[in-house]
């Protein structure tokens, strides 16, 4: 463990950004943002931006690819050479092939893939400014811009990491206490159905912690469904206030 | 039971809808636990009179299904067959068999010189299971290769709110413009009308429904619309 060279909560339990620590940072998600994709969505996180298109069902190529009985979904996460401090080189790391795959499997429950035999479903994420938390703030936005290609699904998908940062448990983890903290769990859930589709953990929790740490998620996630719902109705309402008139 | 929605509201996937009861649900909806919840950003239409639920999908793409017209564009030609894109996930197939009633016998070249690459078609769907691509016919009659008129693509979950209650918008457009409109179930609307202009009208008049489709009141609003748009071009 790295010793933190700043102190991250300090003596009135605030947070290094003055948040408590059950307090989530600030969420703004926008639902239809690119033209040329199906579906799309942007979120902003605290300071994680994240744009996410998705282009299908539709033809696969290579056509091997294909599977007989349901659709084939792919994503890939990529990080903006410039989304974080040092430059990123633009080939894809092995941080982000491997995010990729932990939120294509995050994502694969919710959709009816056997809707659409022999079909892709492609989803891009792309980041242009990272501040920890970025694979949780992706299969949000991820989930509004399935829904928002008129994609079928059983629930969004919305995830929220929970942190430990000094012995406490504290949700939504920044950037730097993601770097100097002793622990992070993204967790990803369908909530109304109340399914969990991505469980990671780093660090040392216990038993106790961990039940904690559920709850916690589950009030966060909460908060941003309803605001991914407000962004997929929006689009909709505003449309519908000029055709009162 | 409980509804847990309103007439008209705009659902997300997963919202809940209502309880396993009195109504009947259908549409994009799927069921757990005697509960029914919506599949898809979609369009809740309540009837009372009936006790009916309907969601209805706000977007998607089209999923052919055996006996819908569609409105294909032919991008290739092969031995015996045309590959046809019919602006779904599926590319179509039309046979040689399905364009000639009579037994023929034809070469490569031949086969170009009825239907090319780039040709606009009008067919019908015969076949389809998922298993293979779907297979067209133009034999019937009002098929064929469409020689005039302008091609407008829009939503096709967008289709049924052009055509309207019993086609009540699609007449009133046509008879407003004196013009034809042929309606693909997959997303491509073909105008065809002596007047250049009226035909670039009626193009408007389909982008505005696509945009306005989930609102009320929409066939009055058109009707406004077009009666300014016929104003504009008199002057």
């Amino acid at each position: 463990m790295k010793i933190s060279p700043i102190k991250l909560i300090d003596e009135n339990g605030r947070r290094i950004d003055g948040r408590l620590p059950h307090e989530i940072r600030k969420v703004k998600i926008e639902s239809g943002v690119l033209k040329n994709a199906d579906g799309s969505a942007y979120i902003e996180l605290g300071n994680n931006k994240i744009i996410v298109a998705v282009y299908g069902p539709r033809e696969v190529y290579p056509k091997h690819q294909a599977l007989a009985d349901r659709a084939l979904l792919r994503c890939r996460y990529s990080m903006a050479p410039f989304s974080v401090e040092e430059r990123k080189t633009p080939s894809p790391t092995r941080r982000e092939i491997e995010l990729s795959k932990v939120i294509r499997e995050a994502l694969e429950p919710a959709i009816f893939l056997e809707e659409y035999p022999r079909t892709a479903i492609d989803v891009f994420i792309e980041v242009l400014e990272a501040d920890g938390g970025t694979r949780t703030a992706s299969i949000t936005a991820a989930s509004v811009a399935l829904a928002d290609a008129g994609i079928p699904m059983r629930d969004l998908v919305t995830a929220i990491a929970i942190g430990k940062v000094e012995g406490l448990l504290v949700v939504d983890l920044n950037g730097l206490e993601d770097q100097y903290g002793e622990g992070d769990m993204p967790i990803a859930m369908m909530p109304q159905l109340g399914y969990v589709t991505l469980f990671q953990a780093d660090g040392r929790f216990t038993a106790e912690e961990l039940k904690e740490a559920f709850k916690l998620a589950n009030d966060a996630i909460k908060k941003i469904y309803e605001e991914q719902k407000q962004a997929l109705k929006r689009k909709y309402l505003k449309v519908a206030e000029i055709g009162e008139i | 039971m409980t509804l847990y929605i309103k007439h008209k509201q705009i659902v997300v996937p997963g919202e809940l809808i209502i309880d396993e009861g009195k109504y009947v649900v259908e549409g994009k909806v799927y069921c757990i636990n005697k509960r029914y919840y919506s599949k898809v950003l979609g369009l809740v239409e309540v009837d009372e009179e009936n006790k009916r639920i309907k969601v209805i999908s706000l977007k998607g793409k089209y999923i052919p299904e055996v006996g819908d017209i569609v409105i294909g564009k032919v991008i290739d030609v092969g031995l015996t067959n045309w590959t046809v894109d019919i602006n779904s996930p599926y590319t179509a197939i039309l046979q040689v068999t399905e364009v000639f009633s009579k037994p023929t016998s034809i070469s490569r070249n031949s086969l170009s010189q009825i239907l090319d690459v780039g040709d606009i078609i009008i067919a019908k769907v015969i076949a389809f299971d998922f298993t293979r691509d779907p297979l067209l016919t133009i034999k019937e009659s009002k098929l064929g290769k469409v020689t005039k008129g302008t091609m407008v693509e829009i939503d096709p979950s967008k289709i049924p709110r052009l055509i309207g209650k019993k086609g009540s918008m699609i007449s009133m457009i046509k008879d407003m413009l004196d013009v034809d409109i042929i309606v693909g179930k997959n997303g491509r609307v073909i105008v065809v009308g002596k007047n250049p202009l009226k035909e670039g009208i009626s193009t408007l008049v389909i982008k505005m429904i696509e945009k306005e489709a989930h609102t009320t009141g929409l066939t009055d609003r058109v009707k406004i619309f077009i009666e300014e748009k016929l104003r504009e071009v008199k002057q």
